[in-house]
């Protein structure tokens, strides 16, 4: 393909990620098929690919793509922030063919060897079983290396070129997210302890580190697709950038109600979760009340038209404000207080606020991220919609928000039956997952998937095409 | 003219991010030096001398563990060895576990460690919940060495043929498929005979873990559905 309206190494390179980024979020959605169907066909793929095995990979999968999209996101925003080329950017390519084959080798040692036996050799080279961190100890070595190199180049670029705001935030932000995974490298034989630190790179990451990252992007998003003021969107990171960790960090306490942790964690975890979702709202406000502001501006000066330069990633940032807000703000509240939490703890309950929060908050605001690639790289002014972007569009969205209901109803009976009537047993389980409410409720899911993983076929379609439709400005 | 307001300086807001952030880094580095050294797992010596920690030594396996209501803490807590007249733990009844009630500091240790290992290398935590946490597609193992389906008149021991609770999740772990309760079913996993002695250790003492009351209820409730 014709690179030819990228003028800097660095957002070549950006592409080299989200192209791959975009795989693994293939996969990432083809394994959740495989999980979902299993819910409703038990023998599928029985012993082959175990459910085990497929969640295992649709979780990596959907850290591994974010991971990449967001180093792409990076890389892309660079030279536009410093003004310079990135500095490093050959040992950015290095470590991008590094890291991707890394990521192959660890997923087709997951697909092919699955599990090994009880000592540190599987631990090494197979998997370390610690949900969503399962990458085998080397891997997580090489990660370490590859996001150092990662943080090399963004320090080098930022201090030598103009270190703005956005950049300041990123800096500070990436170099928290590489050194929380530290924290979750090593192994011990007490769970609770495993656990706590466990936490410290999931829940860090999710509920503080990405969700700044997102700002950021949010921010710089704002800058150049609707020609937002600087200094007002900087000023807004700064105060979300104070919220986000002000209640994200000890947000953390939610995690430690019932590993073996003290019980002060229940109020520390119940105050500042509780807190989590106000600077969600208060993004997701900055978002409409600065395309409001830009857009009246210009219509007062009489010019009728769309202040948006990139409709399809505009609308997937606008998207991100509201999902981020839904799925982690108002999902996450419905089960942070410990009182509500005893009992929907370890239910679909988790994994529907799981798949609307990882979707609202990243998934949305990256792909719109691809669609500024594609415009930047086809040279385009102004981006319009195709067809193919507003079904792609409707269909994740709306097929993500099916899943997610879904399994809130699959969440309730749960509750219900399996933990306030049974006492959360082996049989108090299984008759909770016998309830109709229950099963209807994995056949949706799995209905939603199937809307979801079509929208998904689109948007790589329209990925691959929008950049030569004619209706575009150029 | 008004002077300028601090409210719209960007400059205030970037030490207000960093000095909020800092305080909260800070905050929670020192909840963790003080949550550590609590979930820091106990000796054998603990529990001679009737010392209750949260997380108990592995030596636990020598004992009979119950899940009962502190009416102190308002939920249920693990109780080692027989309740005392506080109703915690008393650590006198002991239990055999494979046949012995003896197990040293070492070989629990060593047992429990086969165990801890072994969860992870068969990735157990991608269709179970462990302290809650994992997948949802298994049944949650905090309190599994406690269910009633395990225990003598349990249904799932009867299915194995074993004599004892320990013997019958051992067999069952060995070959899941074997004994299949649901039309979801464990897969082969390829668990050896001394894995499966180290798994059940793990889920024994992680039955002992003080998880502030979770699951409610475990194993109290029989048949409460259709208001039986």
């Amino acid at each position: 393909m014709a690179n030819n309206y990228l003028t800097t190494e660095s957002k070549k390179l950006a592409t080299w990620y989200f192209t791959f980024a975009a795989i693994i979020f293939g996969a990432q959605l083809l394994f959740g098929l495989v999980a979902a169907t299993q819910y409703v066909m038990p023998g599928f793929l029985f012993e082959i690919v175990d459910f085990s095995v497929a969640r295992m990979i649709h979780i990596n999968a959907l850290i591994v793509w974010m991971v990449f999209a967001m180093m792409g996101s990076v890389y892309w925003l660079l030279p536009d922030e410093t003004g310079i080329e990135t500095v490093g950017i050959g040992l950015g390519k290095l470590l991008y063919w590094v890291f991707v084959a890394a990521i192959v080798v660890v997923v087709l040692v997951y697909l092919l060897v699955q599990v090994g036996p009880a000592d540190q050799t599987t631990i090494w080279f197979i998997n370390e079983g610690r949900e969503y961190l399962e990458a085998p100890r080397w891997a997580d070595i090489g990660i370490v290396v590859v996001v150092l190199g990662f943080i090399y180049n963004l320090y080098a670029t930022g201090m030598k070129g103009n270190r703005s705001g956005i950049i300041t935030v990123l800096m500070a932000d990436m170099l928290a997210f590489a050194g929380i995974y530290l924290a979750g490298m090593g192994y011990t034989d007490n769970i609770s302890v495993d656990q706590y630190w466990w936490w410290w790179v999931i829940h860090l990451w999710v509920e503080a580190t990405w969700e700044v990252f997102v700002g950021s992007i949010a921010a710089y998003g704002l800058i150049t697709m609707i020609g937002a003021h600087r200094k007002v969107v900087e000023m807004w990171l700064w105060i979300e950038v104070a919220m986000l960790f002000g209640s994200g960090i000890l947000g953390i306490g939610h995690h430690y109600f019932w590993i073996g942790t003290p019980e002060y964690w229940w109020e520390i975890g119940a105050l500042f979760s509780a807190l989590e979702p106000l600077p969600l709202v208060a993004m997701f406000i900055h978002v409409l009340y600065d395309w409001g502001k830009q857009q009246g501006a210009q219509e007062a000066q009489g010019k009728e038209v769309s202040v948006i330069t990139n409709k399809p990633a505009f609308t997937w940032f606008v998207l991100q404000a509201f999902g981020n807000f839904l799925g982690a703000g108002v999902w996450g509240f419905f089960h942070t207080f410990p009182q509500v939490n005893l009992y929907t703890h370890g239910t679909q309950f988790t994994s529907a606020h799981g798949h609307l929060a990882f979707f609202g908050a990243y998934a949305t605001i990256l792909i719109g991220m691809f669609y500024l690639a594609v415009q930047g790289k086809n040279g385009i002014k102004v981006m319009h919609a195709t067809k193919k972007s507003i079904w792609a569009t409707s269909m994740i969205f709306g097929g993500v928000l099916g899943m997610t209901v879904a399994l809130t109803l699959a969440g309730y009976v749960q509750v219900l039956v399996s933990r306030a009537q049974m006492g959360a047993t082996w049989a108090g389980y299984f008759d909770g997952q016998a309830g109709i409410w229950f099963a209807q409720g994995m056949d949706w899911r799995l209905v939603m998937g199937v809307v979801t993983f079509i929208g998904f076929i689109i948007l790589i379609q329209d990925l691959l095409s929008i950049g030569k439709a004619a209706h575009h400005e150029r | 003219m008004a002077k300028k307001s601090v409210w719209s300086d960007n400059r205030f807001w970037q030490r207000s991010a960093g000095w909020i952030t800092g305080f909260a880094a800070m905050l929670l580095i020192w909840l963790t030096f003080d949550t550590i050294p609590q979930i820091m797992m106990g000796s054998d010596s603990d529990i001679q001398n009737g010392v209750t920690k949260r997380v108990p030594s592995p030596t636990v396996i020598n004992y009979k563990i119950t899940y009962e209501m502190d009416t102190k803490r308002g939920h249920e807590i693990p109780v080692i060895g027989g309740a005392n007249a506080e109703g915690t733990s008393s650590f006198q009844e002991k239990e055999l576990f494979f046949g012995r009630d003896d197990w040293s500091e070492e070989e629990a240790a060593e047992l429990l460690n086969l165990g801890k290992l072994g969860s992870q290398a068969k990735n157990c935590m991608n269709c179970h919940t462990l302290l809650g946490n994992g997948a949802y597609y298994a049944p949650d193992l905090t309190k599994s060495w406690l269910d009633p389906a395990w225990g003598p008149e349990g249904s799932m021991q009867a299915m194995t043929g074993k004599d004892t609770k320990e013997e019958a999740m051992a067999e069952f772990l060995i070959n899941p498929s074997q004994y299949p309760t649901h039309a979801r079913m464990m897969p082969n996993l390829g668990i050896t005979a001394a894995e499966a002695k180290g798994l059940v250790a793990f889920l024994k003492h992680m039955s002992s873990i003080d998880t502030n009351g979770f699951p409610r209820n475990f194993g109290k409730i029989k048949g409460a559905v259709h208001g039986k």
